[in-house]
């Protein structure tokens, strides 16, 4: 049993009390809700003559099926708009805020809530998304729920949940060259597997952790769910404090910010916490880390050879069959050379500004390359605005890629952003499910954005280090 | 009480023919593809359910145990491990219901998804892959056989014999005590509720709403 460790103390602070289910009965800080998952619940409400119980603690934005071309009312597809209409009633209803796209607010769920300083350390965080796990990068409770559970939330303030076992994954060392964040979470999940976090919540500690700003720690605790674990945290230090300060929050409310910080301060692991595992990685090993396959799990290193399923623990040789059938790729290939259609650069988990600004900066006086079908989608209204006044927008034009508005797009296709047939996508998201992005028969291949950048100039998968010695040479 | 309490029943046990799905990490995007979810109720998602692996593209019928005539009255289905995984759609648990599924039986389960299950007082038991893979050859042989979960006693019974399965500690008393729909439960814990609120830092007065409401 774990003690002393941040989920601890927030779970205690937040605890109302042991239902009959033996499940506890948590308070909820914050309840973010968008449009797909959240009517419902809502019509739930309705048919029990209920009402949202804590309308202030909640917030409202819509990303999953807004279009990031055209948005002018009504949005051209039907099922679009009745959503976004019903979303808007519900919320009007209710009292609650929504970031809509008219408020140069909205952008996807898992970026504003940080932006807009919603997102706080020591809250406790749920959103009909399982990619809430994001917000623990403050050093919150967040995790994603399901609609009954939504509608728990919304009548109750509450939720009723199980208390899960604590994982601390140590990264010490530095990250090199051309490898970020997203190696390291990518790296987590092959070790640890899929299913390695079930019952799990991870803490995510050590230096290279520490050396992270916010956005690559978000990109890590974002992916906690694709390793299984429900949720996923670090502990708020300086870096979270800083990140804070600048907020809307604190902007509007500065003697919050001192009010708050020993709260914070209070819940952060203590140095003799104990956890059920831990797990090291070690920083300095890690290269550019991309998917061969069909679940997050399967990630090698760029130089690394795909592996034969015979050898591999018999439980995953079918799944990895299938895969290997469904990308064509063949054992003992490297990823490196893999034609690519399409590039996404987006999704919650890659598309805050440092994600753009190193893409860009790999994309600077190159092109895309002439079969290639290149996407910018920026994780909200804001980071669109910061790129385009830093000149970011006009890189990424000359080089050839598309420059959309904010949503989550092409990270699962439910707006107009899909693959067709088997086009194969280089994508700075989080899932390479058959048919997330909109295909079934389309192949999607994890990387970070460095390396998208790197796979639209080159047309296909390629170690963006190398492209950096071809260019400075 | 207030006018908002539901029934809630008991689920100690399901039965029914069986359906196997067969394959590890099957996620919801499989479940339940994206494309069907731009809806606001979840009425007519049955339909829908497995539809990529289904139909094909000219919305032809695909080899796949759903399409079969045999199993389409079966109501439990018995799966591999990590089932569910992905997503925290609850439009995947919802098409299957929809589909007429009650109960599923397999080795291992994603969190969210037997979470998803519960708030629908659907059971998600488990047993090791062995015996799964038994349970699916006997379902595939005998498509009107019946199979009964005792959701309290945690065992399965088909074809003579009665196995045991696990069933999840909080899982098993929620449905065995028809406390599975948290809503009416929770709700009644509303004044601790309030104080709670109370006492967390971040959460403003004027955030908490007037218990006479
Ligand atoms: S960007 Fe992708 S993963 Fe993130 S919330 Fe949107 S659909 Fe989900």
């Amino acid at each position: 049993m774990s003690e002393g460790t941040l989920y601890d103390k927030v779970w205690d602070r937040h605890k109302v009390t042991e239902l009959p289910t033996g499940q506890d009965q948590l308070f909820v800080g914050l309840h973010l809700i968008h449009e797909v998952t959240s009517p419902q619940a809502f019509g739930m409400l309705r048919e029990r003559d209920l009402e949202v119980a804590y309308p202030e603690l909640t917030h409202a934005t819509v990303d999953h099926i807004v279009p990031t071309a055209d948005q002018s009312r009504p949005y051209e597809e039907d099922a679009a708009e009745e959503m976004m209409s019903e979303l808007e009633e519900n919320v009007r209803e209710a009292g609650i805020d929504f970031s809509d796209p008219t408020s140069g607010d909205q952008g996807i769920v898992h970026v504003i809530g940080p932006e807009q300083g919603l997102t706080q350390p020591g809250k406790t965080i749920v959103c009909g998304d399982s990619h809430t796990s994001t917000h623990g990068a403050f050093g919150a409770l967040a995790f994603g729920i399901g609609t009954s559970q939504i509608r728990d939330v919304l009548a109750t303030g509450t939720l009723a949940f199980e208390k899960q076992k604590v994982r601390k994954i140590e990264v010490d060392g530095e990250l090199g060259e051309g490898v970020e964040a997203k190696d390291v979470i990518l790296e987590i999940i092959r070790r640890l597997g899929t299913e390695g976090g079930v019952g799990y919540v991870y803490e995510y500690a050590g230096s290279a952790i520490e050396d992270l700003g916010m956005e690559g720690r978000m990109s890590i605790c974002n992916m906690s769910i694709e390793g299984g674990a429900r949720a996923g945290y670090v502990n708020p230090d300086e870096t979270t404090y800083e990140w804070l300060e600048e907020t809307d929050y604190f902007q509007e409310n500065p003697e919050k910010f001192d009010e708050l910080k020993p709260y914070w301060e209070s819940i952060r692991s203590d140095d003799d916490a104990a956890y059920d595992d831990v797990v090291t990685i070690d920083a300095d090993e890690l290269e550019p880390v991309v998917t061969w396959g069909t679940t997050p799990g399967q990630g090698i290193g760029i130089t690394e050879e795909i592996p034969a399923p015979d050898e591999l623990p018999e439980d995953k040789r079918d799944t990895a069959r299938r895969a290997q059938e469904h990308m064509r790729v063949e054992p003992g290939e490297t990823m490196d050379g893999y034609e690519i259609d399409v590039t996404f650069l987006g999704s919650c988990t890659n598309a805050r500004m440092p994600d753009l600004r190193r893409a860009a900066a790999i994309v600077e006086g190159r092109q895309v390359h002439d079969d290639v079908r290149a996407l910018v989608v920026p994780g909200s209204q804001r980071v669109q605005e910061a790129a385009e006044e830093e000149g970011l927008k006009d890189v990424f034009e000359e080089a050839g890629f598309e420059w959309r508005n904010a949503g989550c797009s092409m990270c699962l296709g439910m707006n107009e952003d899909q693959l067709e047939g088997d086009e194969a996508c280089a994508s700075s998201s989080n899932r390479n499910f058959v048919g997330r992005q909109g295909s079934k028969d389309g192949r999607t291949v994890l990387m970070n954005p460095q390396m998208v950048a790197a796979a639209a100039i080159a047309g296909e998968v390629t170690d963006v280090r190398d492209l950096t010695e071809v260019q400075t040479v | 009480m207030s006018g908002n309490e539901v029934d809630i029943p008991e689920v100690d046990s399901a039965s029914g023919s069986g359906i196997p799905i067969r394959g590890n990490d099957i996620d919801t995007d499989q479940i339940i593809p994206a494309r069907f979810m731009k809806v606001v109720t979840f009425d007519g998602l049955g339909e829908f359910a497995f539809f990529d692996l289904r139909f094909d593209e000219n919305d032809d019928l695909k080899e796949h145990p759903m399409n079969e005539e045999r199993f389409q009255d079966s109501s439990v289905m018995v799966v591999n491990s990590n089932f569910g995984c992905g997503s925290s759609r609850e439009h995947a648990p919802q098409a299957l219901m929809r589909w007429g599924i009650d109960a599923l039986i397999g080795e291992s389960f994603a969190e969210i998804f037997a979470g998803n299950c519960l708030a629908l007082g659907i059971p998600t038991v488990t047993a090791d892959s062995e015996t799964i893979e038994e349970l699916q050859d006997w379902v595939e042989a005998n498509p009107d056989g019946e199979i009964e979960i005792d959701v309290e006693a945690e065992t399965v019974t088909y074809g003579g014999q009665t196995i045991d399965v696990t069933v999840d500690e909080a899982q098993r008393k929620a449905l065995v005590e028809g406390v599975w729909d948290t809503t009416a439960l929770m709700k009644s814990n509303a004044g601790e509720v309030r104080k709670k609120a109370q006492e967390l830092p971040y959460v403003g007065d004027d955030q908490i709403p007037d218990p006479a409401d």
